[in-house]
């Protein structure tokens, strides 16, 4: 593989390294809860855009809105029902209440689909845009980083010029300030988690087209976030966007200096590297205490 | 003098800490009421209590004739309550223009266009209109308080709950914050003002509370207050004319 392609292969990767990152970085910035569930509610959003296309509408778009529905539903679910219960005891028990969604959604999954790996089968994946003797860029992987730029440019807006927006960044910096200000924080943090799935359905559905996938997929997706939003700056949209792109040049690089065996072992030295020099990430503030 | 708020037999404990006994008192319309008290009294914990930050172990918070006591913070906020830190807790990853908004749009349910008019007029009496674009974490400490003023009247409070704000500030800040107060006051607002800064309490108060040891001590006029014996003896040192010389 000639190094353009492994530059431009590592840049478009990373755009949906990025989407899968997005929703983690969203709930951690907000709420400051890791979300160790968030892997496999997206592969479960992938699982339910498969069905949903292949015995329901036939048309993946439409299943992709129906999925993002869900999903939201989901995730107010979660975080009204569950997690707002323990959020304010501390990072301890919201850490395991996420941990046992990630348990049981991988059996559910594992029990109605069985662990045989899936795909979402779609016509991009098997064509090109570019296809020349140096260069080929297939049409999913340009899809993927169109619509990771797109979302975190629509969330990056809604956080940005929204009073919605607004309210949810007045939580983030100070609950209690917020409250003050008659912000009602739990509602704000449920419809951050509903707005995190609903970019974790579209992450999904495009891990399906691009990759297969199988119920215990969500750990692989997960580490990949976590180095997304490390490498970025936890809860920085943007810096998202850069973390993602590093992973992926990253991987792709280092798989085309030293093998594909040390793809991602390169990537993780890079994460821990970035780790080093700037911990609290590239794009997101030192913390001041 | 109609009533706003009214704490009855106030306390609270943190296991066997009793920080609150039993605090009872009254806020007036339009009354500032200032609250002084030694290191520990108890005084900052009170206004966490009033604005419903902590629960109360015992007692009882009527405002307006309704009883509070279990209302959270927001609907608190939503009832009329706002509030200001000893260390100023504005949102500092938002603008100054942004920080006002949130208490218009979400305190008092405004519309877009209203909650940026409030927002112009309350930035024009707190004397930031001139840096709504700044960021909040980039304003001096004077400012940030300012700002968290300008923030819980943007919600339209009918009481307010200052703790410590003339804390750190030069003298001639002081000046500006009293004529703050003083603009506070004549919208017919209510304030509840914890400070250590005595000659503050005397000029900006109508009248104070003095808390020591988890109850109230005395609770008057500031001269009357400033020049008590108990304030002596329980606030200022066992000697009794040591707070006439302090305030001199």
């Amino acid at each position: 593989m000639d190094i353009i392609q492994a530059i431009v292969s590592g840049v478009l990767l990373g755009g949906l390294y990025a989407l899968i990152g997005l929703g983690m970085s969203l709930i951690f910035g907000i709420m400051k809860l890791t979300n160790l569930a968030h892997g496999d509610l997206m592969i479960c959003g992938t699982y339910i855009c498969m069905v949903l296309a292949a015995n329901f509408t036939g048309n993946i778009f439409l299943a992709l809105l129906i999925t993002i529905g869900v999903m939201v539903l989901l995730g107010f679910i979660i975080q009204n029902g569950l997690v707002n219960r323990v959020i304010d005891k501390g990072s301890g028990p919201s850490l395991l209440v996420t941990f046992g969604i990630s348990i049981i959604i991988q059996n559910l999954l594992l029990q109605v689909f069985g662990a045989d790996a899936q795909a979402v089968p779609n016509t991009f994946s098997s064509s090109n845009v570019i296809s020349t003797q140096y260069l080929t860029i297939s049409s999913i992987y340009l899809l993927n980083f169109i619509v990771a730029v797109g979302v975190i440019v629509f969330l990056s807006i809604i956080m940005k010029k929204t009073y919605f927006g607004m309210a949810i960044r007045a939580s983030s910096d100070d609950a209690t300030a917020a409250e003050l200000m008659g912000v009602n924080t739990k509602r704000m943090y449920a419809l951050t988690f509903a707005l995190a799935m609903a970019t974790a359905a579209v992450a999904g559905l495009l891990v399906g087209m691009t990759f297969v996938f199988y119920p215990s997929t969500g750990t692989n997706y997960l580490i990949i976030a976590f180095g997304v939003v490390v490498i970025g700056g936890l809860g920085s949209l943007m810096g998202t966007l850069v973390g993602g792109i590093i992973l992926g040049l990253a991987q792709l690089l280092g798989g085309y200096f030293f093998g594909t065996g040390w793809q991602l072992v390169v990537a993780y030295i890079v994460l821990l590297v970035i780790l080093a020099l700037r911990p609290q990430g590239l794009l997101s503030k030192a913390v001041r205490k | 003098m109609n009533v706003v708020l009214t704490v009855e037999d106030l306390g609270i404990s943190f296991g066997s800490n009793h920080v609150l006994k039993s605090l009872s008192f009254e806020v007036g319309e339009n009354e500032v009421l200032g609250v002084i008290g030694p290191n520990g009294a108890g005084k900052t914990v009170m206004l966490n209590i009033l604005t419903g930050i902590l629960k109360a172990t015992k007692g009882k918070v009527s405002f307006m004739g309704n009883d509070i006591t279990k209302k959270s913070v927001t609907e608190r906020c939503r009832m009329g309550f706002g509030r200001t830190f000893q260390v100023p807790r504005t949102f500092e990853n938002m603008t100054v223009f942004e920080n006002v908004i949130v208490g218009g749009v979400y305190g008092d349910h405004l519309s877009e266009r209203q909650a940026k008019e409030r927002a112009v007029e309350m930035l024009e009496l707190i004397g930031l209109l001139d840096r709504a674009d700044w960021m909040a974490g980039k304003l001096s400490l004077l400012d940030r308080k300012r700002l968290e003023i300008g923030r819980a009247l943007a919600s339209n409070p009918k009481i307010l709950m200052f703790d410590e704000v003339a804390g750190g500030l030069t003298e001639s800040e002081v000046e500006g914050i009293l004529q703050i107060v003083q603009n506070i006051k004549d919208r017919g607002i209510s304030i509840v003002w914890i400070e250590h800064v005595l000659k503050t309490m005397r000029e900006g108060t109508d009248r104070i509370l003095c808390l020591a040891e988890g109850r109230n001590v005395i609770c008057d006029k500031p001269d009357t207050v400033m020049n008590s014996k108990e304030v002596c003896e329980l606030y200022l040192g066992a000697e009794e004319d040591e707070p006439r010389q302090k305030n001199s």
